[in-house]
């Protein structure tokens, strides 16, 4: 029996389901992200599980308890909204004290923890200001430091960095990683950050237009994307068209207008399939020694790496170069692209990209 | 110095010359009427020969030293008080459950709550004083279910019961305004921490709606203060309240000088009232929600 397991659940509004059939076993402790484009409903979804919107049909256990229709005071989650809510009569302080005073702790420990909160968000010195007096960021670490002080055994979290700079944001990663993983609490962030999401979950939730088409580890889902359109969402994707025949031991794959083919061990339905290759697993080399040739149409510089875009038979091409010896060839070169036949992934063709 | 003397008039002329009609109306209306009534407040009235034009404050001492005239202001000020608390009371949740209502609802209820204002003051004055009366609605209720008849009308319970009926409005809609503003994630999010919906309600909403509720009590009690028409009906003639004063000086006792005084007393207890008022909770509301 998983700790809070979510069945089955659907949301209406009027004729169109902003959640469908959402179902996803949670194991104690564990770290999930719903990652998704937006609008496809990740906070309604989350809003259902802390009780704040009414499901219009499926069940939420938590252990062998059914908190379908329990009021949100009963449930003892910790919820970090979209848009903070902070209590705008109430200070930093009086803010995150609210959830321990309803607990009734005494006075001398709720002062105890909100000071010891409000160190670790680093607002320790704005403890006496109104939200409104504060910017964007901090009302989002007061709304973290709020949810976190109670102790909750489930955290939902609805974008609770989005607002943060890189270094805070990356600091906050580890920090509600640790409290996360020091204090056992199950975690639900809700992201529309890739990269956020692949590096702190345990698992990844991937939502599309309210319905849940993948969920896997990190390393999983950026790997073996089920369809185009995660491969593009979860990282960059090459996709290249191409014609698979079926046959007893897998398939083989023939790439349009170039004559390569390979042995697929994914079987995916039909005729025409896609290819896809994330560009950090192409290679650039002299025209001639390359599987492919192909001229470079764009080259962008992003820091650690470049992003080279090469124009070749089979379609234009994304290429990710380490930031290491000399850059790499100039628009208009003509270089050579390789890969390994492995890392390639075969999809149906769908609506890729 | 002659150059930016020129250059501003321009810039003056315009502004005066668009403010001028409000500014005559406001001279005409409000300024004029007051600085004659100050100026009959200290002319003194003889009975036989009527207003003298001579300058007194004999007026004022004969209000201040009489009972009478305390009794009479102080229930004014104490009635008021009743009904803005009255008003607060059932007006403030009334807004609440007016901002939660759904579509249809909501607009119908609202209507309803405003419904009052569009009959005169005086019908629905009538209309309680049949319902209070000796023979009404309420004593017949009484007698039906065995209790003796009491006494409502030409009492400051009915009094109250007519003003805060007709006060009700101008609370509700000021804080309904200021709910309607309100981010409702914000009482979400106290409900996750653990407050029950009524706690909720009386630490997270109704602090938030603070400016809302201040406005509300301070229209409704000028308004009560100053009220004439049911004090007058519902009160009798026996029950005065401020306004009913000034009218029979004018009016019965004809002495417009001491009417003038009473009026003017009245009118800076008011001012000093709601002004001390507004400063004690616009200040702390202020410096709370900006
Ligand atoms: N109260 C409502 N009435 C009608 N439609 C709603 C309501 N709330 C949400 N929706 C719709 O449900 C869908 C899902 O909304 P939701 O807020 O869950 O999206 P989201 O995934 O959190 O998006 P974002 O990343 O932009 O926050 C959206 O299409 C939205 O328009
Ligand atoms: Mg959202």
């Amino acid at each position: 029996m998983s700790f809070l397991s979510v069945r089955n659940v659907s949301k209406y509004y009027g004729p169109v389901a902003a959640v469908d059939s959402f179902g996803l076993d949670v194991e104690k402790g564990e770290f999930i992200s719903l990652l998704g484009p937006s609008g496809c409903g990740k906070t309604t979804t989350l809003q259902m599980v802390a009780g704040l919107v009414r499901p219009s049909a499926g069940t939420i256990m938590m252990g062998e308890r059914d908190i379908t229709h329990l009021p949100p005071p009963q449930r003892e989650l910790g919820v970090v909204f979209q848009s903070y809510a902070l209590f705008p009569h109430m200070t930093v302080a009086e803010n995150v004290s609210f959830g321990l005073e309803m607990r009734k702790v005494a006075k001398a420990e709720r002062d105890r923890r909100v000071k010891d909160i409000l160190a670790l968000v680093h607002l320790l010195a704005l403890a006496d200001r109104y939200p409104r007096e504060m910017s964007g960021g901090q009302r989002q670490r007061v709304a973290i430091a709020r949810a976190l002080v109670i102790n909750p055994p489930v955290l939902l979290l609805d974008e609770p960095l989005s607002n943060l700079d890189a270094q805070l944001r990356e600091e906050m990663q580890f920090e509600l990683r640790r409290i996360q993983q020091v204090v056992g609490i199950t975690t639900i962030m809700v992201t529309h950050d890739q990269s956020e999401a692949l590096s702190i979950s345990d698992r990844v939730v991937v939502m599309e237009q309210g319905r849940i088409t993948q969920v896997d580890t990190p390393y999983e889902l950026y790997e073996r994307p089920r369809n185009p359109f995660i491969s593009s969402f979860v990282g960059k994707s090459n996709f290249l068209a191409a014609t698979a025949e079926h046959h007893a031991g897998g398939a083989t794959i023939s790439i349009g207008n170039t004559g390569i083919t390979f042995q697929a061990n994914d079987r995916p339905k039909g005729k025409h399939v896609s290819v896809f290759i994330r560009p950090e697993k192409l290679r650039l080399t002299a025209p001639s020694e390359g599987q492919i040739e192909g001229t470079v149409t764009s080259r962008y510089f992003m820091g650690n790496q470049w992003l080279v875009s090469a124009k070749t038979p089979a379609g234009t091409l994304s290429v990710a170069v380490q930031n290491f010896g000399a850059p790499p060839p100039p628009i208009g070169e003509k270089v050579g692209l390789v890969w390994r036949n492995d890392d390639c992934r075969v999809l149906a063709a769908g609506a890729a990209e | 110095m002659s150059a930016s003397v020129s250059a501003a008039r321009p810039r003056m002329v315009v502004p005066s010359l668009l403010s001028a009609p409000a500014t005559l109306f406001f001279i005409g209306l409000v300024l004029l009427p007051l600085a004659l009534t100050v100026i009959l407040s200290f002319n003194s009235y003889d009975y036989t020969a009527g207003i003298q034009s001579d300058l007194t404050v004999s007026n004022y001492l004969t209000v201040l030293q009489d009972e009478y005239y305390y009794s009479t202001f102080w229930r004014t000020l104490r009635l008021a008080l009743i009904t803005t608390v009255i008003a607060v009371v059932i007006g403030v949740p009334e807004a609440y459950i007016l901002s939660n209502m759904r579509k249809p609802w909501r607009s119908i209820f609202l209507l309803v709550i405003i419904g009052p204002l569009l009959v005169s003051v005086v019908v629905r004055t009538f209309g309680w004083s049949m319902l209070l009366g000796k023979n009404g609605f309420v004593n017949g209720a009484l007698a039906a279910v065995g209790i003796e008849p009491v006494q409502l009308l030409y009492t400051e319970t009915a009094i109250v019961i007519g003003l805060a009926h007709i006060m009700l409005p101008f609370m509700v809609i000021p804080v309904w305004t200021v709910l309607q503003k309100l981010d409702p994630t914000v009482e979400a999010a106290a409900l996750t921490l653990g407050a029950s919906r009524f706690t909720a309600l009386r630490r997270i909403v109704f602090p938030q709606a603070a400016l809302g509720i201040l406005s509300g009590s301070l229209i409704v009690f000028a308004l009560s203060a100053s009220s004439f028409a049911i004090p007058g009906l519902l009160g009798g003639r026996r029950l005065k309240m401020a306004a009913t004063l000034v009218y029979d000086e004018f009016l019965i006792e004809l002495n417009w000088p001491l009417g003038a005084t009473i009026a003017i007393i009245v009118l800076l207890a008011n001012l000093v009232i709601m002004l001390a008022y507004n400063r004690l909770i616009e200040q702390q509301a202020k410096r709370k929600l900006g």
